[in-house]
């Protein structure tokens, strides 16, 4: 068992050498648990440990095809932020924003949360109309935002560009302060720490081949290291959804594209928030090491290859010139892509499906990381009531069928859209 | 660079064709009233980790709409053949 990291624990390791405990076990499956959880990413991980720490259910297994943060939880942007415009949205993640101030201290694991603030930019009047409107939402919901004119935006952003030639003027821009990032392999590993101390089973290396029925019902799972029986089975594993929900025998509103992520070679501290361009989808920080963090739309067709097309690269790289023109001698030092589910309204699936003790948590499109405390903290009360969280109701895979698309940037059912 | 090869226009680029779905979903009849077809063609879809049939509009060439058949686990591009076959 791992040992409580303190300034104390620091200090003996220090000073002894010796070397630090593993952070969690790793372990052979059982052949029967009361949950099993498909998928050791973020949510995986952040579903077992609140299935623990929330509601008493430590019987539980995480089975992940690969090694724990290979997935999405590893190739994302790293920001949190709750500047959201639909109610639903607004709510679930302001309540994700919350569980993030307060991870650390509750994994007892440093997630590194920098609440450096975003500014999302407007580029003509009516835009900063949009985000004004969003600002408003946001407070009546209890969120601060604040309204920055181009002098604000200036002072705060003294880099972008100004110039009155420039072909998208900034207007103004709308800041959220407790906004910021996370340092992401490190969600993996403390929610997987967490959990473990809590007695859950993190199985590495261990794929989902087929489910296991009994009239109709999910009973357990067939996995390249064995069948392993489970009262009640979730799927959380971004990007592979539609393969999974395929085993059981579910087609969901899915499809599969990829979205690059880029990081330029590292300089001194220069971009000191998160900054979103407003006229085009194209996002920028600075890691702590330095080098400038970025990303734009999905390539633009469906794809499993985890590689980025080079086009991408171009339009991306534009979008950081135009608005940065100061970064156009920086060298790429890496870009790479994940596999996202993108689904016709941009919104994801989280609660019950129609088999009975299988639960469904996919189709995150550009928001899954941000989500990871929340969503792991709604599938987790899901799975133990067998009833959606009220923060994830409107999230159903049948709200197409409804007429209940849940679209915050109102694009129409297009998933190459979103 | 992907290269998609237009019936009409030869072997092109794909930045000069936009990607616009699944090809291989049967649309219901127009008067059907099956809301549980129409939400299978609207909303759902198989979304196979292989060999996927889709449309792709060349709309910085002839702007024709085609039907290209591309590999989603490699994107290795097949045959493309027009999405309305000559009448």
């Amino acid at each position: 068992m791992a040992t409580r990291y303190s300034l104390f624990s620091l200090a003996r390791h220090a000073l002894t050498g010796k070397p630090w405990p593993r952070a969690w076990r790793a372990r052979e499956p059982k052949g029967s648990y009361d949950v099993v959880i498909i998928g050791g990413g973020g949510h995986g991980l952040a579903t077992a440990y609140y299935l623990a720490a929330n509601h008493g259910i430590t019987n539980v297994a995480v089975l992940e095809r690969g090694y724990l943060g290979s997935g999405n939880v590893g190739r994302n942007t790293t920001l949190v932020r709750s500047n959201y415009l639909l109610d639903g949205n607004t709510q679930f993640f302001e309540h994700s924003l919350k569980l993030w101030e307060g991870l650390s201290h509750q994994l007892n694991y440093n997630v590194m949360l920098s609440q450096r603030g975003q500014i999302v930019l407007a580029h003509g009047p009516s835009q900063l109309d949009v985000l004004a409107r969003k600002g408003n939402i946001m407070m009546l919901n209890g969120i601060a935002a604040e309204l920055l004119d181009r002098d604000a935006v200036m002072r705060l952003l003294p880099y972008l560009d100004y110039s009155r030639d420039s072909r998208f003027p900034i207007y103004g821009g709308l800041l959220q302060r407790r906004a910021g990032t996370v340092r992401h392999d490190a969600v993996a590993w403390g929610y997987a720490r967490a959990a473990d101390r809590l007695g859950v089973d993190i199985i590495e290396h261990c794929e989902v081949t087929g489910f296991v029925r009994e009239q109709g019902r999910v009973t357990g799972v067939e996995t390249s290291r064995g069948r392993i029986s489970a009262g009640r089975t979730a799927i959380s594993v971004a990007g592979h959804t539609s393969q999974l929900a395929a085993l059981a025998g579910l087609r969901v509103p899915v499809e599969s594209h990829l979205l690059q992520a880029f990081v330029t070679e590292p300089i001194k501290p220069f971009v000191d928030h998160v900054i979103s361009f407003g006229a085009e989808l194209f996002y920028i920080s600075q890691s702590d090491k330095g080098g400038l963090v970025f990303g734009g739309h999905i390539d633009g067709f469906n794809s499993y290859t985890q590689r980025g097309q080079f086009p991408k690269v171009q339009t991306v790289a534009e979008c950081a010139v135009a608005l940065i023109p100061s970064i156009s001698r920086l060298r790429l030092l890496r870009h790479w892509a994940g596999i996202q589910d993108m689904t016709p309204d941009g919104s994801p699936f989280v609660g019950r499906t129609p088999i009975d003790n299988l639960y469904l948590n996919g189709g995150w499109c550009y928001q899954g990381f941000k989500a990871t405390p929340a969503a792991g903290w709604c599938l987790a009360h899901t799975i133990a009531h067998d009833d959606e969280h009220p923060l994830v109701r409107h999230l159903g895979l049948d709200r197409f069928q409804r007429g209940n698309g849940h679209d915050e940037y109102g694009l129409g059912n297009w998933t190459y859209k979103q | 660079m992907l290269r998609i090869n237009c019936p009409h226009c030869g072997v092109r680029d794909y930045t000069e064709f936009r990607y616009a779905g699944d090809a291989s979903k049967p649309r219901p009849a127009h008067a059907s009233t099956d809301v549980a077809a129409w939400h299978a063609y609207v909303f759902l879809f198989d979304n196979p980790k292989g060999d996927h049939e889709e449309y792709w509009q060349h709309v910085l060439g002839c702007r024709a709409w085609l039907v290209l058949e591309r590999n989603t686990a490699t994107n290795g591009v097949g045959h493309a053949r027009l999405a309305r076959p000559a009448p």
